[in-house]
């Protein structure tokens, strides 16, 4: 079926004129109405696509209907961030993400779930309802990129756009079976994004393979002068990363020598035998304990968003601050906490320096390593209620995650492994040092190349 | 096991400096979240940061300006900026009453 083609295969037949854009978002739109009344994946579908995706087949992109994770700007289409706050805002712009694919050629099908805000790692804190994992509906999806996530797993898009402040891509790429790459802080512009910590926000795509990664971060990369925190370094082919070896290449594995991890260990040991099979030099190593990374992100993170949430006043643009729902209250009110008079040395001012030694770290392993891999997440995908009645649930979720997040490494969750009796999925996690998205690329891919786990690679 | 503990008084002083209401049911369950997150995050405290700088902006990035003048192509026309306002008049954003009128 056309909903199942990969982005690279999509541009290949169209090229060709085996088949027509149109076709494409029309079978895809298909796939979104049939599923997605029991999923709720999107909370908005644009159905004007098939229409817009025709007038773009010359385009780089070729019209491909792209899916956008809800609190990324669509101009003249609804962002709600999955809090009802939001829920009559139409923005007068587009994100710089959304134009830059927009101007490549890309067609937004629709607008997808989160965790309200962006605060979550389950989609269970939506205002809109939880989105069910498609691979398993009786599972979560994993969040806070949730509803993207879900969208490519489920075809309900050839490829959908994320955004990551710590695992918000990775996890929910990792627990739907999906590929995940989160660029290096600064890599993509964060201009007309629902701002959540902005110090760690990442927008980046969720797709079915790392080609399709590499493809979508051609697009996505460089400069923007409307975000004062993104780079001027020059931005490569990451297509170029492709099948290339990676003979000789020197891997830190972290994390999987934990004792709260063992049960993961005998999934991930084929893994490390993969790599050194294809000539890597694979080797255990040692971290800082990722749990200080838990208390610099929780203290960061609620910090930045009471800030950011400030904004909220019911005047210029949404309702008023009652529409607030009870995670976004917890979060606003303890960063107001951690940041108020007395308290600010203790905690803000302590996490600030431990994300300094989280940098000297990862200095000192990138001297010994070309990249590090460790698990995306401590498990499966958990089950539809896993989240209530905990105020960590997040953070414990991403702790694997969050090191990398603070110090704003790129990485990239690619499938490692299928569970047969539940169909449900682990991801490997794969980071490299600040602006090396080609090194992890380039591991992800030759990894995917040699493994069955990634259902939409073509085995030949 | 909690380690610091957030009365409802509390809760509703950090409630008021965020702008936020809360119900009665809401400051009680709020006070034991609290207490739950941050006893996870004081185990930050264990690591001695006595000798080491805080990283705010990972990339090092400093002090990022651009020129002061007009951007009419990055700017709203009135209608535009006004066009999600829940309330306007003459062209104008209309904001709460915040001092009372006098006889």
């Amino acid at each position: 079926m056309l909903r199942n083609l990969t982005l690279t295969q999509a541009l290949a037949a169209i090229k060709t004129g085996e088949i027509n854009t149109a076709e494409i978002t029309g079978d895809v739109l298909s796939s979104i109405e049939a599923q997605n009344p029991t999923l709720n994946v999107f909370l908005h579908v644009n159905r004007d696509a098939a229409l817009q995706s025709e007038k773009m087949t010359s385009q780089p992109l070729a019209g491909l209907p792209i899916a956008f994770k809800d609190n990324i700007c669509t101009k003249g289409l609804p962002t709600t961030a999955a809090s009802t706050l939001l829920e009559k805002f139409i923005p007068p712009y587009d994100a710089t993400v959304s134009r830059r694919l927009k101007t490549a050629g890309a067609t937004i099908i629709g607008k997808t779930n989160l965790d309200a805000w962006a605060h979550g790692s389950s989609t269970e804190t939506s205002q809109f309802g939880t989105t069910l994992n498609p691979r398993n509906p009786q599972h979560l999806p994993g969040g806070s990129s949730g509803g993207s996530a879900a969208a490519v797993a489920g075809n309900m898009c050839i490829a959908s756009m994320g955004t990551e402040t710590a695992g918000s891509i990775r996890q929910p790429a990792a627990w739907c079976g999906v590929v995940g790459l989160k660029p290096t802080y600064g890599r993509v512009s964060r201009s007309g994004l629902v701002a959540m910590a902005s110090s760690t926000d990442s927008p980046g795509p969720i797709t079915k393979t790392v080609a399709d990664a590499a493809l979508m971060l051609n697009y996505l990369a460089g400069h923007d002068p409307l975000d004062g925190t993104s780079s001027t370094q020059d931005v490569p082919d990451y297509t170029a990363s492709l099948g290339c070896e990676i003979k000789g290449m020197k891997i830190g594995v972290l994390y999987l020598e934990m004792s709260e991890l063992a049960h993961l260990k005998r999934f991930y040991e084929p893994v490390l035998k993969i790599l050194a099979d294809l000539g890597a030099e694979v080797e255990f190593t040692q971290a800082l304990d990722p749990h200080y990374a838990i208390s610099v992100y929780t203290v960061i993170q609620r910090a930045e968003v009471s800030s950011n949430l400030g904004r909220y006043d019911g005047i210029r643009y949404g309702q008023d601050r009652t529409y607030f729902g009870a995670e976004a209250k917890r979060r606003v009110m303890l960063g107001t906490y951690t940041l108020s008079k007395g308290y600010a040395d203790q905690y803000y001012h302590q996490a600030q320096k431990v994300r300094t030694l989280f940098l000297d770290d990862y200095d000192r392993l990138f001297q010994k390593y070309d990249v590090l891999i460790s698990p995306t997440s401590p498990g499966f995908a958990k089950k539809i209620g896993a989240s209530e009645g905990s105020a960590m649930f997040g953070e414990l979720e991403d702790m694997l995650l969050e090191p990398s997040s603070i110090t704003g490494l790129p990485g990239i969750s690619v499938p490692c492994y299928r569970d047969p009796d539940t169909n449900l999925f682990l991801g490997l996690n794969i980071m490299a040092p600040m602006w090396r998205e080609d090194r992890v690329l380039q591991v992800g891919d030759a990894f995917e190349q040699a493994t069955l786990w990634n259902s939409w690679r073509q085995h030949d | 096991m909690s380690t610091t503990a957030f009365s409802p008084l509390v809760v509703a002083h950090i409630a008021q400096l965020a702008h936020l209401e809360l119900t009665e049911a809401e400051t009680t369950q709020l006070g034991s979240a609290f207490a739950q997150t941050i006893d996870v995050i004081a185990k930050m405290a264990e690591l001695d940061t006595s000798q080491v700088k805080p990283t705010h902006q990972v990339t090092g990035l400093t002090n990022v300006w651009r020129a002061d003048e007009a951007q009419p192509n990055s700017s709203f026309t009135q209608a535009e900026a006004l066009a999600n306002a829940p309330l306007s008049h003459q062209g104008f954003f209309m904001v709460p009453q915040i001092i009372e009128q006098s006889e």
